[in-house]
């Protein structure tokens, strides 16, 4: 699904816009735990939905090779998270949606989990 | 004759309880790794071993060094610091066994999961601790 899509279902805010998009969203996890985003690594996961704000969730996403961060529960990180996340090319949405919600929303269209 | 072989080094500090700038360390190896065109598979489980480790100094040893050298089929990451050690370095190996403070907690650490971890990404790695004095982890990762 393409990332311009996903931000339509979300009825989500791009807080970072990217160059691209149009990502294709194949795989996603969601955490509020950034050592289980790590300890369960997939080849790829393009999106990583989390209700913590903190600059190291733009840092796990980086690692991961995460492009997509999405903040649930209408959580908005401050502008030197943004800043981080800009820099490194990481596009960052907010939506009012819960992590169950937003998850089964994704799911519902086809985005799949870990080893789907 | 034989040919000298060229390697990259990078050489990092690691500021301590800092959960601003933790990673940092690591991105900049990830991007070096990243330039001399590896496999992307590769570069993201040097990059996960060597957070994993840069987190755990910044969390529990109020910070250290981190030093990298890249040769051309393998990369050796060495984090150290002069923190309090590892006591039993078997039982923090368990996956959930964990002594990070709330703070850790807090930002989404100190789930135990780091060392155990480490060890899964990289091909080969090595703990020296002595209590009192500190730890260093020295991690291999393999090209091919």
């Amino acid at each position: 699904m393409k990332l311009s899509e996903c931000v339509e279902l979300l009825k989500a805010r791009v807080l970072v816009r990217v160059s691209d998009m149009n990502i294709d969203i194949k795989v996603a996890c969601g955490a509020d735990l950034m050592s289980d985003v790590m300890a369960f690594a997939c080849s790829s996961n393009e999106m990583m939905l989390t209700g913590l704000v903190n600059p190291q969730t733009i840092r796990t996403a980086e690692m991961m090779d995460v492009k997509v961060v999405v903040f649930v529960r209408g959580k908005c990180p401050d502008d030197s998270i943004l800043k981080l996340a800009a820099e490194k090319e990481i596009c960052v949405l907010t939506t009012a949606m819960p992590m169950f919600t937003a998850c089964g929303v994704l799911y519902g269209a086809g985005v799949l989990g870990k080893g789907e | 004759m034989r040919m000298a072989v060229q390697t990259v080094k990078l050489s990092f500090q690691i500021r301590g309880s800092d959960f601003v700038n933790a990673g940092e360390a690591s991105s900049n190896t990830k991007k070096a790794l990243s330039r001399i065109g590896l496999n992307p598979s590769v570069v993201k489980r040097a990059a996960i071993a060597m957070y994993e480790a840069e987190l755990n100094a910044m969390i529990h040893a109020g910070g250290g060094q981190a030093d990298v050298e890249i040769f051309p089929d393998h990369v050796v990451i060495q984090i150290a610091d002069r923190g309090p050690g590892i006591p039993d370095v078997d039982l923090a190996m368990q996956a959930g066994w964990s002594t990070a403070p709330d703070i850790a907690r807090e930002m989404g650490f100190g789930a135990g999961m780091g060392l155990p971890n480490i060890k899964k990404h990289a091909d080969d790695m090595r703990i020296e601790t002595i209590v009192g004095q500190g730890t260093t982890i020295t991690i291999h990762i393999l090209f091919a």
